[in-house]
């Protein structure tokens, strides 16, 4: 379970970042850790929200270089 | 046994106020959402720095919240061109299938509930109050072509309509159900008030580029020059930016108008030639068509400095690229305003 998946979601406007999020964290088990890179600026506002709202984890968020990356953790209900 | 039922969430107003409307009655709600490639929301936004200011938000993802419930946001491109390319039913005054929009939706969530084990579908569909696909003969059609039949139920005007499965089942109490109709917005907003709604989304008209006139003429003239109905992703969003303007058949050019949209179109240098002014500061222009002649290559040139700062110079610098593969200077002086014909400006 230590094992990062990573997704890169550059060039793609919202709601792909969150649609390609949320197609991965459907194939996962609960924990697994999924990271995120996204240069929408919407990203900011919406994978959090739909993180929220389907019971996942921001681990971690931050903006380099106008990009924006998330670490997502699966909740454990995901019926 | 509690019942589950999905609800298409566009992200406006009525259809936060039919999940709620059901959801106090006890049933669990869990939200869909379609993406087409069409959608206004956010693009615009995400592009042009003008928008930069401007909070920025998935109206759809902001209505689940609200609701509480969760969304799952289902990419529907690939199979929404056959709905836009071959509308069964007709379009409305812009290139808008509204009618097979809705049934190709409903049909969708109707998959989905089969596939999740839910009971019925909600959506936030008023009679009358839309004039393509909301009219009270295409509420059967709707049911009826979708494969949903009576487990379609519509929260704000059920009472109009005839009794759907969860009412005669006792799943809902039609008597909490509503009976609106018509093109007013008052009945939703007060129902908003009395559920303490207040930052809901008001969309002027309506959620979809293809209801905008400009975009679905710049649509028609992508159709009509490459002799076949069709499209990409990357053509429906490259018809969101910028001044298209087409000098001839052969070719369009895709005129950056803000810095935003100079960056935007610069992730498309290696699938497009590109003119960019070097000795003034311009726009970046994407060439759609096939490779330029050297006439044609001054022509493009001249016009894309017409949208430069030196509009007014003797002569403006350029560089022609290629696809990155070839790049090279060029010198023209720019057109004049009137040198630009009315017909070559598609939007």
């Amino acid at each position: 379970m230590n094992e990062i998946i990573e997704l890169d979601a550059r060039r793609l406007f919202c709601p792909l970042p969150v649609i390609r999020l949320q197609n991965c964290i459907n194939k996962q088990v609960a924990g697994a850790r999924v990271r995120i890179v996204a240069t929408d600026p919407g990203s900011m506002n919406d994978i959090p929200t739909w993180c929220r709202i389907n019971g996942h984890q921001v681990l971690q968020s931050e903006e380099r270089d106008k990009e924006y990356i998330f670490l997502v953790q699966k909740g454990a209900d995901d019926s | 046994m509690t019942r589950k039922a999905v609800a298409l969430i566009s992200g406006g107003l009525d259809s936060l106020l039919a999940a709620r409307l059901v959801q106090q009655q006890g049933i669990q709600v869990e939200g869909i959402n379609f993406y087409t490639g069409f959608c206004v929301e956010g693009h615009t936004h995400a592009i042009r720095n003008r928008d930069r200011g401007r909070v920025k938000r998935n109206n759809a993802l902001w209505v689940a919240e609200q609701l509480g419930i969760k969304l799952h946001i289902i990419d529907i491109v690939e199979e929404y061109k056959d709905v836009v390319i071959n509308s069964k039913h007709g379009y409305g005054a812009n290139l808008n299938p509204c009618l097979d929009c809705k049934i190709f939706m409903v049909r969708k969530a109707h998959e989905w509930l089969r596939a999740n084990d839910f009971d019925f579908i909600i959506t936030g569909e008023v009679i009358g109050q839309r004039p393509k696909s909301q009219r009270k003969r295409c509420m059967p059609v709707i049911a009826q072509e979708s494969g949903a039949e009576d487990l379609l139920l519509r929260p704000l005007c059920a009472q109009n309509l005839a009794p759907t499965l969860p009412e005669r089942e006792g799943w809902i109490e039609r008597a909490q159900l509503r009976d609106f109709s018509g093109r007013s917005r008052k009945p939703q907003m007060a129902l908003a008030g009395e559920f303490g709604f207040e930052d809901y989304a008001q969309p002027a008209g309506g959620c979809c580029f293809l209801t905008d006139q400009t975009y679905s003429v710049k649509l028609q003239d992508l159709w009509d020059n490459r002799g076949r109905r069709g499209y990409e992703l990357d053509d429906i969003m490259l018809l969101k930016v910028g001044r298209h303007i087409r000098p001839s058949r052969d070719f369009k050019l895709i005129i950056a108008r803000e810095e935003g949209e100079t960056n935007f179109l610069s992730g498309y240098r290696h699938q497009f030639q590109t003119i960019k002014t070097v000795s003034h500061a311009g726009p970046l222009a994407l060439v759609e068509g096939e490779p330029l002649d050297a006439e044609q290559l001054e022509l493009a040139c001249a016009i894309t400095a017409r949208f430069s700062k030196g509009r007014d110079a003797d002569s403006v610098e350029l560089r022609f690229s290629d696809r990155e593969q070839d790049s090279r200077s060029i010198h023209v002086k720019p057109l004049a305003a009137d040198q630009i014909e009315a017909d070559w400006i598609v939007a």
